[in-house]
């Protein structure tokens, strides 16, 4: 059991380094994931930015926390995808008749998510600053967004997790996008939520990704955070905890 | 080359899927070093038995010993023990023939992944496709490439649940090759085969699985012990597997 345990960082490297290299080698994923946003942001704000009153006098600087949320949403359809793919041709099973550290392999796919989500995520912000996003914020500041996006990359990775490897279907595999696409639509990400009808304004003022965007939003023009930080981060966590144990029971069952 | 006399020894393994039961009591015991076939008909229960021999699934009840190690108790030793080739060949189709050897080897922890993949595409004759994808292979390299993987480490007992199904008559051969290649280095192979003339060219023992459980097993010659020729008149025709195999199946479904 020693022996075994010692190599579970190794172990990780050389799943991440293959689950890696399924990306790389179909960029596609990696341009959808990032493309997406990008034209979101261009109609937003070349579109029906003019119309929306935000009472900020730079709407990009408005709406980049919230887009960078839809583009980390959009992306975990591809792990589900590519878990499920890895259940459906037995290399899981193969896997796991070797000596090799059980949690490993899906370590890997969700570290890979981490990976690809900070390349879309790095052009999403450099294509805002060519749109006029400006952030007085400093390192720290900077580094807390970075810190929170990638807990909440690693909270829906792991939601993704558990209907990759509990999908009958390719198409359930990656259902679980639709419903967490929605989440950043009905939440502060375009507009504020004072501008919504009373039983809209209650959902979005509750779910998580309102505290997520509002805390980003804060960090970012340099604005005293206030508790939204801590409720988005309760969020993350919970999710992740929560979707971590059901995916390693699903995974156990499943293998 | 090992301590024990018998490699693998299953006593009274039972298994059902929801309420179907599929292993009824299942006994054998395959020695150190020979080669084992288990023979049945679809859905007779065979990939089943390689599963629970592997680690992958749980048995309901009876015991499995494996180079001395209880699959129940001591899962983590089994797999270091172990190696599987499945019913249905498990490669990274995006990785080329070389990455996944290399992978393997890392897996395994061992000193140098790139020459064992040298060393192993050359054995499996895959050094011409070797920096291919393996996407682009036949179902012929693909299944080699599949065995390849299960010969990385060297493992002292090979579980392979139908090798050769769906290769032309020369890809059987060369597995049949490596098979006995294998068996001549002292390793313990268990294969389950649909094809009676495989199991007759290969076995040193042979056990047929019919509802639940074995129902004959010994060496080729044992089993033509037990149905001796039909006719003895003129010409002394030997039965072939095949009769041995539909008298015994035909004679059990009439009870
Ligand atoms: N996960 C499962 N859930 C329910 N039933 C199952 C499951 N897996 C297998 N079975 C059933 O158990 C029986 C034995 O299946 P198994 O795959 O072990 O047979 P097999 O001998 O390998 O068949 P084949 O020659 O077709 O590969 C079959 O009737 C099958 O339908
Ligand atoms: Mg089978």
């Amino acid at each position: 059991m020693e022996a075994i345990k010692n190599y579970f960082l190794v172990d990780m490297s050389v799943m991440m380094g293959r689950s890696l290299r399924h990306i790389f080698r179909s960029m596609d994923t990696i341009i959808t994931v990032t493309i997406m946003p990008i034209a979101m942001m261009l109609l937003f704000v070349y579109v029906l930015g003019g119309a929306i009153q935000t009472g900020t006098d730079n709407y990009v600087n408005y709406l980049l926390p919230g887009i960078m949320l839809i583009a980390i949403a959009n992306s975990i359809g591809y792990t589900s995808f590519r878990l499920f793919t890895d259940v459906q041709r037995g290399i899981f099973e193969r896997f796991n008749s070797m000596p090799v550290a059980r949690s490993a392999a899906l370590w890997g796919h969700v570290l890979t998510s981490l990976v690809s989500n900070a390349i879309s995520l790095t052009v999403i912000v450099l294509v805002a600053l060519l749109m006029g996003f400006r952030s007085s914020a400093g390192v720290f500041s900077w580094l807390a967004v970075a810190g929170i996006l990638a807990l909440f990359t690693l909270a829906l990775t792991w939601v993704a997790a558990i209907s990759g490897l509990s999908a009958k279907t390719i198409d359930g595999a990656s259902a679980i996008a639709y419903p967490i696409h929605f989440l950043p639509l009905i939440s502060s990400a375009f507009v504020p939520t004072s501008t919504m009808p009373r039983g809209v304004r209650a959902f979005a003022e509750n779910q998580p990704v309102t505290s997520i965007v509002d805390a980003i939003r804060s960090l970012l023009s340099n604005q005293p955070v206030g508790s939204e930080i801590w409720v988005a981060l309760a969020w993350c966590v919970g999710i992740m905890i929560w979707a971590y144990i059901f995916a390693m029971i699903v995974y156990r069952k499943r293998a | 080359m090992s301590r024990y006399e018998n490699a693998i020894l299953v006593k009274g393994l039972t298994k059902s899927y929801k309420h179907v039961p599929v292993l009824l009591g299942v006994d054998f015991q395959v020695k150190t070093g020979s080669i084992f076939a288990l023979l049945g008909t679809n859905g007779s229960g065979k990939t089943t038995i390689v599963k629970i021999l592997t680690t992958l699934l749980k048995q309901d009840s009876g015991s499995v010993m494996i180079n001395g190690f209880d699959v129940a108790m001591n899962p983590e030793q089994v797999r270091q023990s172990i190696s599987l080739t499945g019913q249905f060949v498990a490669v990274d189709e995006i990785l080329t023939g070389r990455e996944n050897l290399v992978m393997m080897a890392k897996l395994r922890h061992l000193r140098a992944p790139h020459q064992v993949a040298e060393d192993l595409l050359k054995r499996l004759g895959l050094t011409a496709a070797a920096d291919r994808r393996a996407a682009t292979y036949s179902g012929g390299m693909r299944r080699r490439l599949d065995i390849a993987m299960s010969l990385v480490g060297g493992a002292p007992v090979i579980f392979l649940d139908e090798p050769t199904t769906g290769l032309d008559p020369e890809a059987r051969i060369e597995v049949w090759n490596i098979v006995r290649e294998l068996s001549g280095n002292g390793t313990t192979v268990l294969l389950t085969t649909q094809y009676l003339e495989e199991a007759e060219q290969l076995a040193d023992t042979i056990a047929i699985l019919h509802k639940g459980k074995i129902i004959v097993s010994g060496t080729l010659e044992e089993l033509k012990m037990l149905f001796p020729p039909a006719k003895v008149e003129y010409i002394e025709k030997q039965p072939t597997l095949e009769e041995i195999f539909l008298a015994i199946v035909g004679e059990k479904t009439e009870i």
